[in-house]
C-alpha cells in the first residue's frame, strides 16, 4: 500500500514541485507551439528539397517530440532534486526506488502523450494532411507505447544524472540523435547501413513506422510487430535505466559524489 | 570611451564564461549539427547547388541558435546569480552591459558555423568555394553582430519575464524557418514575406550566401547592419521604461 502511494502521490508531487510546467508561460511555448514549429519546420524543407510528403514530417516530428518532455523531465528527478538540495533527502528515505522512480515517470507519459497528439492534430491541421478515422484510436495507442518508450530512456538519462552535472547539455544530444536516426525526417532506407541498424535499437523508431502506416490506412493488426517491439525496447531502457540507478545511486554514496556529480 | 571599454571588457568576460559552459558552447555547436544533418540527407538528392545552399544555411542556423535561447533567459541568468539589483545599479547604462553580453553568445555561434561547414565538407563533401572571400569576411561578422544585437532587444524586452527562457528557446524554430537558411522565401505565403524582411538573420544569410555564392552582397550587408542598429536604438529606448517599470513595482528580482 506504501509502495502504491509512493508510486501515485509522489509521482504526481514530484511532478507538480519539480517541472513547473503546469505554468502556462512555460508550457504553452515548450510543449503546444514549438512542435507546431518544428513539423512546419520540416514540412518545408521537405517540399524544398522535394523528397518526401508533408504526412510524412507531421507524423515523424509530432512523434518525435514526445521526447522533450519524456526525456527531459525523467532525467530532472535526479538534477531537479540536487538542484532543489533535496536529492539526499529522497535517496536516504527507505521508500522503495521502483515506485519512487516509476512513479514519476506516470504523469511525464501522460504529458508525453499530450504534447505528440496535440502537435499531430495541430499540426496536421495546419498543413492539411488527411489520416483516416479508423486510423485515429491506433494510432492514439502508439503514441502511447512511444511516450512510454521514450520516458524509458528518460530513465536511463535520470541514472545518468547521478554522475553527470549537464543533464540539459545531455538530454539535448539525447533528442538530436533520436531526430536523425530514428527516421523521423529521413527514411530509414535512405540512412547509411549503420546508422538504420542502430535506430533498431531506439525508442521512436518503430513507433513511428506504426504510425506512419497506420495513417497510410494500414490495418492495426499489420503494425502489430513494430508496435510490440516498440514496447520492448521501452521495457529494455526501464530496465537499464533502474539497474544504472541502483548502481550510481551506490556509487555515488560510496564516493560521496551525490550533490557533487 | 569608457563605453567602448565597457562593451569590449563586457564582451570578452562574457565571451569567455560563455565558452566554459558546455551548455553554450558544446551543445551550442552540436545540436544545431544534429539539423544540419538532416537537412543535408534531405537536400542531398538535389543538385550540388541545392547541398551548398543547405550548408551556408545551416551554418548561420547554429548562429541564431547560440543566441536566442540564451538572450531570452540572459536576465534570468543574472537573476540566479543576484547580480541583476548590482547591474541594474550601476553606473553605467544598462544597455552597455547587456549588450555584451547578447554580442558573446552570437560570437558563440561562429563555432557552429565553422563546424557546421567543417561537417559538411568532411561528412558530405559539400566543398565551399567562396567568390568573394573579402565580402563573405565582411558579412559573417556583420550578421553575428546584428544577431547579437537582435538578442539584446529580446533580452531587455523579456525584463519582466520569470520564464524568459522558454520564450527564447521558441523562437529558435520561427526564425530558422522564415529567415529563409534552408527554405526559400518564395514557399511561403505572401504574409510572410514582410515579417522576414523584419528580422536581421534574413539579411545576414542572403548577404553571406551572395558573397559565397557570388552576387551582391553589400545591399544585404548593409540591410542586416542597418537593422540590428534599429534592434540596438529601440533596446536602449525600451530599457528605461523596463527597468522603470520593475522597480516601481518591486518586481526586478521576483518579477
Amino acid at each position: 500500500m506504501t509502495g502504491a502511494r509512493i508510486f501515485f502521490v509522489g509521482g504526481l508531487m514530484s511532478y507538480r514541485a519539480l517541472f513547473g510546467w503546469l505554468s502556462p508561460w512555460i508550457f504553452i511555448p515548450t510543449f503546444l507551439v514549438a512542435p507546431i514549429f518544428q513539423i512546419l519546420l520540416f514540412v518545408y524543407i521537405g517540399r524544398s528539397a522535394g523528397v518526401e510528403s508533408d504526412k510524412f514530417y507531421v507524423i515523424g516530428n509530432a512523434l518525435q517530440y514526445c521526447a522533450i518532455p519524456c526525456i527531459f523531465a525523467m532525467s530532472n528527478t535526479i538534477a531537479g532534486e540536487r538542484y532543489q538540495k533535496t536529492l539526499g533527502y529522497i535517496l536516504a528515505t527507505p521508500a522503495g526506488r521502483l515506485p519512487l522512480f516509476l512513479g514519476r515517470s506516470l504523469p511525464v507519459i501522460g504529458n508525453g502523450v499530450f504534447a505528440s497528439a496535440f502537435a499531430l492534430s495541430a499540426g496536421g491541421a495546419i498543413v492539411g494532411i488527411h489520416v483516416p478515422a479508423s486510423s485515429i484510436a491506433s494510432i492514439a495507442l502508439v503514441i502511447v507505447v512511444t511516450s512510454a518508450s521514450c520516458t524509458s530512456l528518460g530513465l536511463v538519462s535520470a541514472a545518468l544524472g547521478l554522475r553527470v552535472r549537464e543533464t540539459a547539455t545531455l538530454n539535448n544530444i539525447v533528442f538530436g540523435l533520436l531526430l536523425v536516426f530514428c527516421g523521423v525526417n529521413v527514411p530509414l532506407s535512405e540512412l547509411p547501413g549503420w546508422m538504420s541498424f542502430i535506430a533498431q535499437g531506439f525508442p521512436l523508431t518503430h513507433g513511428i513506422e506504426a504510425a506512419r502506416r497506420l495513417a497510410n490506412g494500414q490495418s492495426f493488426g499489420s503494425v502489430g510487430g513494430l508496435i510490440g517491439a516498440e514496447a520492448l525496447i521501452g521495457a529494455a531502457y526501464a530496465l537499464l535505466g533502474y539497474q544504472l540507478l541502483r548502481l550510481l545511486e551506490w556509487q555515488g554514496r560510496r564516493l560521496a559524489t551525490l550533490e557533487t556529480a | 570611451m569608457s563605453a567602448v571599454r565597457l562593451l569590449a571588457i563586457g564582451w570578452v568576460l562574457h565571451f569567455k564564461m560563455l565558452s566554459r559552459s558546455s551548455f553554450n558552447s558544446v551543445l551550442g555547436v552540436v545540436y544545431p549539427l544534429f539539423f544540419a544533418t538532416v537537412a543535408f540527407f534531405l537536400f542531398r538528392e538535389g543538385s550540388p547547388h541545392a547541398l551548398l545552399y543547405a550548408s551556408l544555411g545551416a551554418s548561420v542556423m547554429g548562429i541564431w541558435s547560440a543566441t536566442s535561447t540564451a538572450a531570452g533567459g540572459a536576465l534570468q541568468r543574472e537573476r540566479w546569480h543576484g547580480t541583476l539589483e548590482l547591474l541594474v545599479a550601476a553606473p553605467a547604462h544598462f544597455s552597455l552591459v547587456m549588450l555584451p553580453v547578447t554580442l558573446a553568445m552570437s560570437t558563440i555561434g561562429i563555432y557552429s558555423m565553422a563546424a557546421t561547414l567543417l561537417w559538411g565538407r568532411l561528412v558530405f563533401g559539400i566543398s565551399l568555394h567562396i567568390a568573394h572571400p573579402l565580402l563573405f569576411c565582411l558579412a559573417v561578422p556583420v550578421t553575428i553582430v546584428s544577431i547579437g544585437m537582435c538578442g539584446f532587444l529580446l533580452a531587455v524586452s523579456f525584463v519582466r519575464y520569470r520564464t524568459a527562457w522558454a520564450l527564447g528557446n521558441l523562437l529558435e524554430y520561427p526564425v530558422w524557418l522564415i529567415c529563409g537558411f534552408l527554405v526559400p522565401l518564395s514557399l511561403f505565403p505572401g504574409w510572410v514575406r514582410p515579417i522576414s524582411w523584419l528580422l536581421a538573420p534574413t539579411w545576414g544569410m542572403r548577404a553571406i550566401r551572395e558573397a559565397a555564392i557570388g552576387g551582391s552582397a553589400l545591399p544585404d550587408i548593409g540591410m542586416c547592419a542597418g537593422l540590428g542598429a534599429a534592434y540596438t536604438l529601440i533596446g536602449v529606448l525600451v530599457v528605461g521604461r523596463l527597468l522603470h517599470s520593475a522597480r516601481a513595482r518591486a518586481t526586478l528580482s521576483l518579477t
